[in-house]
This record gives structure tokens, sequence and C-alpha cells, in this order.
């Protein structure tokens, strides 16, 4: 928080400089970001495709869309490092310190479901995927079965999340080397695979990369690496990782078992 | 006029998609911790950042980004352009034909991965718990790369037709193996960039090139093969991230072998 009283503000223009300045940097960061899309979309316009754009999409249109986005980016990564980030370590901080692991894991759990079941992509991967479903027989083309359907593969999905970082933040408190965990996980995704349904396998595997949206993964990130910084032994860079790896492994494999056992 | 009214609207529902992670939040700090948040004037500024942010980006995306690599990518899986491009005047197209397409699924595999702000999220806090070991940009470029070659990848899958499940069990496979070879330090960080890689900027562009090229190819559906190419964009970064941890461990090793070898 800023103290005026204490600040030397004899000179509140250079202060403001000071501001402007790194607000310019952080914006000029995040064009660079975008510089790649611009010069990869300008080459295939200009030298492979040598097409005339359609005329619903104007240049202003663009150009301003263009500095929305460097707008948002920069933005967005001011508010990580104000709010997303400290908030992720200092609640696992204060759940470390406050030693009850029931607390800690129920908090895990509602964090990864909360998250993911109101996550716009899981939804429209959702509705398609029930439309495939009504499509192959698996179930009846009426708009009920589907919306039904629909519903109970997001709940699966959501609740997959949640297991995972429960599953995530268990490892950590006991400390289970990550790589026998994921492996397991994998092996476990190619051995269902083969009895899983055939219009499953695409949507189940692409699931596990829609869970995790911009807000869900800062926040879990922080709240791995808290948790590793905050209980003795624990190693930030081996420990606090491995959070997100779990939210993409479980749906893959939850999404294959729902597939052959919603009937 | 009606670009305000969409940041408007965009501005709503990223308040709407926040609200059930500020509740969860907010719920157990109080209710659970009964602590008071240290900095709490921050974080609320952080959190207004955050919906801000995200209401512009999406709304950008939506006005510059969007339209362009759907008519982009309907333009490059057309049959006209196929024939223009290949020289195959037939309509019996072959898997190389459609080499600019797999050029095109690797640039812009590549180019979203740069701007997507989970990857970036993740990097900034690898590079601060690593003391600057693992640089910002370089996580994201082996990223990146590892996008590029899914993506691709996943493109040549769909052209050719051949079954999703045994690139990824491979994949899967090669992931194993490697993780017993990797440095240990990376195999959290390797896992995890996986899953970030596709949000935000990636999916949508993504999937509408897959799509697209699912309705064009003869005999593919969009239904069914429209798919996998998430899958493939979070699968290669594991092993790229993984790769690049390798071979900086083995230039390392060397150098330090021939610094030996010249104090002798």
């Amino acid at each position: 928080m800023l103290d005026c009283d204490h600040l030397n503000i004899t000179q509140p223009i250079d202060l403001l400089k000071n501001q402007l300045r790194a607000f310019i940097t952080a914006f000029l960061s995040s064009f660079k970001d975008l510089l790649p899309i611009i010069l990869v979309i300008t080459f295939f316009q200009l030298v492979v495709l040598q097409q005339p754009l359609p005329k619903t999409l104007e240049l202003a249109h663009l150009l301003l869309g263009s500095f929305f986005v460097v707008l948002g980016l920069t933005f967005f990564i001011q508010g990580l490092q104000l709010g997303l980030f400290p908030i992720g370590e200092s609640m696992a901080n204060a759940f470390a310190r406050k030693g009850s692991v029931a607390w800690l894991l129920i908090f895990a759990f509602a964090l990864g479901f909360g998250t993911t079941i109101a996550e716009p992509a899981l939804t429209a991967v959702a509705a398609k995927a029930a439309n495939i479903a009504a499509i192959g027989k698996v179930i009846a083309t009426t708009d009920a079965a589907q919306a039904q359907y629909a519903l109970a593969l997001r709940l699966t999905v959501a609740f997959s999340v949640g297991f995972a970082i429960f599953i995530g933040v268990l490892r950590i408190l006991k400390n289970w080397p990550l790589h026998y965990v994921i492996s397991a996980g994998y092996l476990a995704v190619i051995l269902i695979t083969p009895f899983a349904p055939a219009e499953i396998i695409g949507i189940a595997y692409d699931s596990g990369g829609v869970t995790t949206s911009t807000v869900t993964v800062p926040l879990i990130t922080a709240l791995g690496i808290g948790l590793a910084s905050s209980i003795q032994g624990r190693n930030p860079m081996l420990d606090g990782f491995g959070l997100i790896a779990f939210a993409s492994l479980t749906p893959i494999m939850f999404v294959l078992i729902f597939g052959m056992v919603y009937v | 006029m009606s670009i305000l009214g969409e940041l408007f609207d965009t501005l709503i529902t990223s308040i709407f998609d926040i609200i059930p992670i500020a509740c969860i939040l907010f719920g157990f700090q109080f209710f659970v911790l009964r602590k008071h948040i240290p900095n709490t004037l921050n974080v609320l500024i952080g959190f207004a950042y955050v919906i801000i942010g995200l209401a512009l980006f999406q709304l950008g995306l939506q006005m510059a980004l969007f339209p362009f690599g759907e008519v982009m990518a309907k333009q490059l899986a057309d049959p006209s352009f196929i024939q223009a491009s290949s020289g195959n005047l037939t309509l019996e197209f072959t898997w190389d034909n459609y080499f600019w397409v797999y050029i095109f699924a690797a640039a812009i595999g590549f180019s979203t991965t740069v701007a997507e702000p989970s990857l970036l999220a993740v990097a900034l806090k690898a590079n601060q718990v690593s003391s600057g070991a693992i640089s910002v940009w370089g996580l994201r470029i082996a990223v990146a790369l590892g996008v590029a070659f899914g993506i691709a990848l996943g493109t040549f899958r769909i052209v050719t037709g051949t079954p999703l499940e045994y690139y990824i069990m491979a994949g899967y496979v090669i992931v194993i193996a490697q993780t017993y070879y990797a440095p240990k330090f990376i195999v959290a960080l390797a896992y995890d960039s996986g899953g970030v890689t596709t949000s935000t900027v990636t999916v949508p562009i993504v999937t509408a090139l897959g799509l697209e090229l699912a309705n064009t190819v003869p005999g593919r559906s969009a239904l069914l093969d429209g798919f996998g190419l998430i899958a493939f964009a979070s699968l290669f970064p594991i092993i790229s991230v993984m790769a690049y941890a390798q071979a900086s461990a083995w230039v390392n090793r060397r150098n330090r072998q021939t610094a030996i070898e010249n104090k002798d």
C-alpha cells in the first residue's frame, strides 16, 4: 500500500513518470510476446496465400484488436504479480502453519472442482462431445439426453481436476516422487485406452488440455510453490511444480472411464 | 460505440468467470484460515487488473486473431489452394500436398504459445524459484517448439487419418523413458508445461484449424477427426522441455570435460 505521508512527494511528477515508464516497459514487453503471431500471419497472408481478405475483416479492427490484446496482457501480468501469486502463496503458507491437513485437502479439491466446473472451454467441449455421442447412437438424440450427457461429462472432468489437486497436494505433503505417480498415471491411460469406445478417445485426450485456464494456472502454481517452500525438507523447484500435470492427466483417465460406463 | 458495448460484455463475462474462484479463495480465507489477507488492497487491485486484462485480451483476440486464424485455416486447407501450391491438379491429394498446412500449423503453434499468458505465469515462477537458472524465454521457446512440432504432427494425423491413440501412446512411452534420464529438477516443470500451453490463445485457433482440415480432407469427419490437436499440443512440450534440460546438461558436462582436459 502506498503511504503518502512517508514518501518524499516533493516531486510527485517524478513518481508519476516512473510509474508511466514502468507501464510502457511492460507494454513493450507484451508487444514482443505478440510479435511472432503478427509475423506468422503477415507472412502467410502476403507470401503464401496472396488472397484478398474477406470484406468483414477491416484493417482498423485488426489493429485495434491487436492493441487490446497487448494492453490486456500487460494488465494481466501486473494483476498476476499483485494479486494471484501473493494470495496463492500466502494461503499455502497459512494452511501449512495452521497444520490442518484435512482443511488443506478440502481447499485443494474445492479449488480444482470450482474453477473447472465454470470453465467456458470445458462447457464447449462437453456440448460437442454430447453431440458426437448422439450421432454415434450412444445416447438418444433428444436435447434432454444430450444436456444430461454434457452435464455428466462436465461433472466428471471437474471432479477429476479436484481429485488431481487433492492428490497433488497430498504428494507434496507426503513427499512421494512425482515421476512415479505420473508415470503410473500415463501407464494407466495407455492401458485403459484400448477398452474405451473410439468416439470418446479424442475428447478424453483433449479434455486434459482444456481444464487449466488462465486464472487457475497461476493460482495453482503459487499454491504448490508456497506449500513446498513452507514445509521443511521440500524443494520448491522439485516439489512445488507438478499440480498442473496432475490436473491435465486425471481428466483423460476419468473421461475414458466415463465413456466406458455411461449408458 | 459497438466496440465499447462489446468491451462491457466481455468485462461482465470475465467477472463471472472469476466469481467462483474468488468465492473459494476468500471463503477459505475468512471462514477457515480466519486471517487478514496481507496487503489486501494490493490483492484486490491485482484481481481488478486480472479481470480488466482478461477482458481486453479476449476482446482483442475475438476482433483480430480468431477471425484471421479461421479465414487462413480455411484458405490453406481449400482444395483449390492445395492444387495451386502442390501442382497436383487431380483431387486425389497425397499427404505431402498439404505441406503449407503443416508449416502453418507449426508456425501458428509456436507463435500462439509464446503469447500464452498462463505459460508466461509459470515461466516467471520457474525463473524466480530456480534463482534465474531457468530463463523465462528459454522455457517459453522450449515449450513453443514442442507445441509447434505437436500441432504439425497433429495436422499430419488428420490428413492421413491414422488413429490418434497410437501417437499419444508412443508419446507417453517417450515421456516415461525420458523421465528417468532427464535432470531431476526439470521433471515437474516439464510435466506442468504440458498443461499450460493450451489455453486462451492457442485452443481456439488450433481447434479451428483442426475442424477446417477434417471438413475439407476427403474421408474425414469434423466430428470424429477434428479432436486431438490439443492433446498433441499438451504432450510434446513435456518432451521438448525435458530434452532442453538434457541438452543443456550434456553441453555443460562436455564443457567441463574439455576444461579439465585443457588443464592437464
